[in-house]
Formats: C-alpha cells, structure tokens, sequence
C-alpha cells in the first residue's frame, strides 16, 4: 500500500522503476528544477557512481554542475557546506555510509550547526546521499546502519526510503529543505524488495505498488510515517530494507499488526507513532543496525514515555547484534524472519 | 617486533637502537632568547614572480620570504606594493584600533563582563593588510584570530562587543563563545570552534563563486597549528583540483597554545612549502611587515581572478600574548621571546616607515592611540548598555531554541515550554537571569 500524493497524481504518469532509477530520476527533476543543484562525489560524474545512481547526470547538466571528487570525505562535505554558504543547493553522495566518518566533523561541528551559531545567516541546505545497510555480503565496511551517530545530532534530518516511489519524492523534499539531511538509501533493496528469506529468488520491484514512481516532479513531505499495513495487534516501527521483512514475517504470521514506515527517523512523525501505539497497546521496533543506543532505543523511550498507560506489554526491540557486521556470519547477524518472528510471538503471549 | 622470548623492542645485532624525535622548543620559561639561528632573508631580495606562472616556479618564495619594510623602514623591492599614504595611514589606524579593541576587550573579561577572549596581538598586520587588498565582497572564511579583517571592512565595534557579552543586542543570540562573530553582509563567514573546518569550506564557497561565473574569490585562514589537520589537506587537495579562486592562508606565530610550531611540522619544512607538493602556488611572508602582506594578497587575488589558481599564504609571525584569556604563556615559553622576536612589532613598523616617508610623527600617532582608544571606550559602553555576561540582558530563553532548523520540531517545542516552566523555580524573582522575556507571557 502507498500513498499517491496529489502533486504525484498530476505530475505524471507512474511507471515502474527500481529505487535507483527512482533516485536517478529525482537528481534529474530536481538539476532541472534547479540551477543551484550541484551533485558531486567520488566516481559520480562520466561513470554514473557505482551504484548507477548519477548515470547521464553530467552529460545531461553538465561537468560545472555534476563532477567526480577526489577521495576525501572531509573534503566532499567542509565544500558542500562552502558551496551551501555561497548559496548552492549541493547534493554530495558518499559512496557508502561505513565511509561517512571522515566527514563526520564537517556534518555535525558544521553543516548541522550553521544556521544556529550564525543565527541564520548563513545555512546549510545540503543533501547527503549514502548507500547504507546490510544483505549483500558487503562485510564490515559496506553494510554498516549508521543513522543513530545522526539522529542523535540536533540540526540534522535524517531520512531512509523504502520504496522506489517514496526514494523518489522524499529525495526531491530533502534536496527542497532548507537544513541539511543525511539520505540514505537501502542498497540491499535497490533492485527489488526483500522479505529477509536470503535464500529464496530476488524479487524486482516491478510488480510492487510501491515500485510504481510517477513521472516529473512530486514530493513527499519529510517527517511523515508512511502506514504500509494498519492493524491492531501491534505497532511496528520500521525503515529501510527492515520494512519489507517486517511485512512479510507480520503477514507469515497472520498478525494484524500496524506497520509505520518512519521514512524521516528525525524529525520523528511522533504523532503517527502515538496514535498508532495507543490504540494497539503493544509496540514492536526494529532495525537492522547495531542494538545498543541504536535509535531503537530512541523510539523505546519515546513510546514508553507517551504511551505508558496503553501498553499490554514489555515493548520489543529486534536489532542487529553489538558486533561490527560480519561477512561469512551475515544470516546469524542479520534481524531476519526468525528474530522478528521470536519477538512478534512474545508480544502475542502477553 | 616480536623476538623469540615474546619480548617487544629488542634491539637485533649491530644496528642501533630507534629512537623517537619528540620536537622541544628552543625556549623554556627563564631561559635567555637568541634568535640568531633564524633564517630570515632582507627585505626585497625575492623576485616578484608573474601572477600567472606555474606553481612550482613560487618555490623560491616558499622558502624565502616576501618582505618589503627593511631595516631603516623603506620600502624596497619588487613587492612594494606602493601605495599612497593615506592607504598607509588608514592601514596604520585600523591596526592600531584592533589592538586597542584587543586590550579594551581583554581587560573586559578580566573584569567578568565576558567569559573569555582571544588577542590577536602581534598579527594585526596579517588580517588588517589582508583585507585591504581584497575587494569588499570577497568571502573570508577566518579562524578566531582575524578580528582585523572585520575592523577594516568596518564591521561596527559595538556589534562585536554586543556577541562578546553575549547581550541582548547580540546578533547572534549569545549562543556563541565571544569572540565567535559571524557578519554575512560584511564578506565574514561565521566562526566555527573546531579547527581548520573552514578551510575546505572556503574552497566550496570559491567553486560555487566559479560554478555560477562570479568574479567573487574566497579567502581563509588557519593557524599553523591547524593546518596539521586534516582539513587542511582537504582543502589544498580540492583547491588544487578544481582550480578554485582562494587563497588559503596559514598564520605561523609559532605557538598553538602551548605547543610550539614544531609539533605541526616547522623544524623540517615552511609551511608555505607545503602548497607546490599539491601543485598550488606558495608565498612565505614576513606577517609583521604590512606592505608585504598586502603584496602577496594582492598577488593571490590577482591569480585567483584570473582562474590562475589558488595560493597558499604562510604569514610570518609571533603570537605576542597567551592563546586566550584562559591561557598563561609563561608556563611553556621564556617571556623574553616577545622582546626579542627578530621582525619587530608590525603597528611600530609601519608608522616607522610612514615617518620615514614624511608623513607621519610621534604626535600624531600618539594622538592617534588616544583617538582610537576612545573609539573603543565609547563602543563597549554603548554595548554595555545592552547587557554583560550573567549580569545584563540576554535573549528570550526561546531564542534557544530556534535556528536548530528551519521550523521548529515537536521536540524542541516542548523543550522550550520546559525552559520557561523552569524559570520560575531557577529565578522567581527573575533578578538572577536578568532576561527580558518578551513574548513569552512572562
């Protein structure tokens, strides 16, 4: 289930796209849109980024405004926040989120703080893009679910697609915002939905709802969950690759669970958690990245604090485990179909 | 290593033990100061190298230095920038009126009307020459030390003095340090606490001026200190790169609070030296000589403009007072460095060689230190109306939280309902914050 805006309905017509052509098409609508658009990173210019997600960027809006960087993350972000203070609106891409640290104290003692030390007058409208999050066999260093090091850092959004449709219009929000947001995108679901069962076929996204992407330019506001399944046995709050696995393992089960794709983890849509919480008495939250102080524990707090009186039960976390991600282990560490499916079962009991 | 036994560091056979160079000032505190050791070359001996050339043709001007005020106070060479001296005299005054805005704001501290401040005395000529040759809207990224460069675009005293007592005229909401300004009209980028930050960051603002087809060109600054970080590399790397229209300036004053020049690389190399390894043009300047800061900038700028390219700058100098108001130098180097540092006092020095040239005498500039002093009195107590540190006026506690975004979230809406529940029981007689709460139904 998605939700068509308005804006999307009129814009164009939906056609089927995977979450990087989606991506892809969002960097178009919006360079056009936009002359103070610039996209760079490192490979993104002639060869389209690794991923393909810049592909026909530079041949189209050219090498002034889409170019390849040296390797250096520090550097790819201190310039888009120099470019932001001219008053471009700069789209860096760090190739994946495992290499984001570098760049960390240009993001945080930067980006997230100019428009408050400088009380405005100078802000910093960038767009980070970044691959991020497990299922692909990426080992230690392409795998990694970093968002909690950015929601925990005041001025910053932070916001995961899970479908190409939304990819598409929450992109073309983010790169609309005023504040920087760190983007980033599941690259186990780039090409197609994934239940969590590594062992069965891959699917594409062509035959699924969201997978439809409408033409032109549409946008989806940031700080909005998306409710993928309403229900009343349970809340599952979710995002990323984690919300195709919680619908297939919900759907397994034959829970009638409410799933919230948060899609903006922060600002958080607080209102669409409570109300969901409080009318289901029971809260499920997962994520693939590691467990302890992961936002988890965020959305855990918020819930037990503005819901106490509603909840039937202990509120259920199912996280990556507190190890760095492994390679050949990735099935054990992955929260998959039986670590969701263990803490759905507890929920039900009480 | 690990030998047979399991045991680490063993030295094998003849070759002799490694040992650690871990870098030691030549001066300690008590110890007699001899700069005898120190290179430095006479003024206008360096050839003026054409703004365009390659940048390795500058590395004689790497290692050497631009310098134009000699010894009897003339300028002389191929760098003079020969300028007319009422451009000499207005250099001279606004030198002079940082450095009395320095003693008037650090004695302010000293007297708790602020929390802290940082001097840049000894260096005025460094921020002060340099902004005199940029045009008025080129963007300068500084680090904490270049309160000169906003005095000379006549930035409003009582405006940085409201952000250093972080009153309630203070543009910037006393959410910042003193001394932390940030004047966007002014061409002043806003001051950051982490090191060298801004250094990658004027190289971007320098590849939008280039992206968008404007003549505007950037400039920053980092003490040599920072230029050990990693931004630093950063920044010469895409600067270099993209052919970005910056200069990139390091200030040498041989000290990074307590640490000297050496623990960022001095005892092998100029800094300056550093800038033809990544294939940008480099000049080492005498920091305390006016004239030669403004030659090299001026030639900076002209490269920059004419997409030849950016410049590193390493400004020759010596940090005169502690680090900051919560610094005391004299733990860690002799007092006598100061008195002795070989290229003088820049203020002296050029009001030296505007005498020479008949154009300027004792009277007049002591009649210009009291004029200037004066200036400086009159714009801390207009600030002072407005409120010092933890005794005068502040801003609405919920300016706090505003400017965290765009809009404010749930979460910071609530926060601030807190805040100013827990006035009351913090301040119920509202005497101890001395805030102003308007609009708050206070």
């Amino acid at each position: 289930m998605i939700e068509e805006t308005a804006v999307s309905l009129q814009e164009g017509e939906a056609r089927p796209m995977n979450m990087i052509e989606a991506i892809n098409d969002a960097l178009h609508v919006m360079m056009g849109h936009d002359p103070d658009v610039v996209v760079f990173g490192e490979d993104v210019g002639y060869f389209g980024g690794v991923f393909r997600a810049t592909a026909g960027l530079q041949a189209k809006f050219c090498k002034m405004r889409v170019f390849d960087t040296p390797i250096n993350e520090c550097g790819i972000i201190g310039a888009a926040v120099g470019m932001a203070a001219y008053g471009l609106r700069p789209v860096p891409e760090i190739q994946f989120a495992d290499y984001i640290y570098p760049g960390l104290d240009q993001l945080i003692s930067e980006a997230a703080r100019l428009r408050y030390r400088s009380a405005g007058e100078f802000t910093a409208p960038i767009t980070v893009r970044s691959p991020f999050g497990g299922g692909i066999f990426g080992g230690q260093t392409h795998s990694q679910s970093p968002e909690a090091l950015f929601t925990h850092v005041s001025g910053l959004k932070t916001v995961i697609p899970s479908t190409p449709h939304d990819a598409k219009g929450l992109l073309i929000a983010a790169i609309e915002d005023n504040d920087p947001v760190i983007f980033f995108e599941p690259k186990r679901i780039y090409n197609g939905p994934f239940d969590g069962y590594y062992d069965h076929p891959s699917k594409t996204w062509k035959n699924y709802p969201g997978g439809q992407v409408p033409e032109g330019y549409y946008s989806i506001p940031l700080g909005k969950a998306r409710t993928v399944r309403e229900g009343s046995a349970m809340t599952v709050l979710v995002y990323g690759t984690m919300v195709h696995v919680a619908e297939a393992v919900l759907a397994e089960k034959g829970v009638d669970a409410e799933i919230l794709d948060l899609r903006t983890l922060w600002p958080l849509d607080i209102e669409a958690v409570e109300k969901s919480v409080q009318k289901t008495g029971k809260c499920l939250v997962i994520h693939e990245a590691t467990r302890t102080s992961g936002f988890g524990a965020e959305l855990v707090s918020l819930v037990q604090e503005r819901c106490f009186y509603h909840l039937e039960a202990p509120i259920e976390r199912v996280t990556g485990f507190d190890t760095p991600y492994p390679h050949s282990l990735e099935w054990a560490y992955f929260p998959g179909p039986v670590r969701i499916g263990d803490a759905v079962d507890r929920l039900m009991k009480e | 290593m690990v030998d047979q036994t399991g045991r680490i560091g063993m030295p094998r056979g003849n070759l002799p033990p490694l040992e650690l160079h871990v870098p030691e000032p030549r001066f300690r505190p008590g110890d007699p100061v001899d700069y005898s050791w120190l290179d430095i070359p006479g003024a206008g001996e360096l050839p003026r190298f054409d703004e365009a050339c390659e940048a390795r043709e500058t590395m004689p001007a790497t290692l050497g230095m631009v310098r134009v005020l000699d010894d009897k106070h003339r300028a002389v060479g191929p760098w003079d920038p020969r300028l007319d001296p009422e451009t000499l005299r207005r250099i001279l005054r606004t030198m002079a009126l940082t450095r009395a805005f320095d003693d008037r704001m650090y004695r302010g501290q000293r007297q708790g009307k602020t929390s802290f401040y940082m001097k840049c005395t000894g260096e005025e000529a460094v921020s002060v020459a340099h902004a005199y040759a940029l045009a008025g809207d080129d963007m300068v990224f500084p680090s904490y030390r270049q309160q000169g460069i906003l005095i000379a675009r006549d930035y409003p005293l009582v405006e940085m003095v409201n952000q250093i007592y972080s009153n309630r005229a203070d543009r910037l909401k006393g959410r910042q340090l003193p001394i932390m300004y940030s004047a966007r009209d002014y061409g002043f980028f806003t001051i950051s606490g982490n090191l060298a930050t801004q250094f990658p960051q004027a190289v971007g603002w320098a590849m939008a001026s280039a992206i968008k087809g404007d003549t505007r060109i950037a400039t920053s600054f980092v003490g040599e200190g920072s230029s050990a970080e990693g931004d630093f590399h950063a920044a010469m790397t895409f600067a270099a790169v993209y052919n970005a229209p910056v200069i990139l300036n390091v200030v040498n004053n041989q000290w990074a609070i307590s640490s000297f020049s050496g623990f960022a690389g001095a005892e092998r190399s100029t800094f300056a030296a550093r800038a033809v390894g990544y294939g940008i043009a480099g000049l080492r300047v005498d920091g305390n000589d006016a004239l030669a800061v403004y030659a090299a900038t001026q030639w900076a700028a002209n490269r920059a403009r004419a997409n030849k390219g950016p410049t590193l700058i390493e400004h020759f100098t010596y940090r005169a007072e502690g680090h900051s108001t919560s610094d005391d130098p004299s733990a860690y180097r002799s007092a006598h460095e100061r008195e002795e540092w070989p290229l003088g006092d820049p203020v002296m020095r050029l009001a030296r060689h505007l005498i020479a040239l008949g154009e300027w005498d004792d009277e007049r500039h002591a009649a210009m230190d009291r004029e200037v002093a004066e200036e400086v009195k009159a714009a801390a107590k207009a600030a002072e109306k407005n409120g010092v540190l933890g005794h005068g006026f502040h801003h609405p506690f919920h300016t706090m939280f505003e400017d965290v975004f765009e809009d404010l979230p749930w979460n910071l809406r609530e926060q601030a309902e807190q805040a100013i529940r827990e006035r009351e029981a913090k301040w119920p007689d509202a005497r101890g914050s001395g805030a102003v709460e308007e609009g708050e139904g206070a």
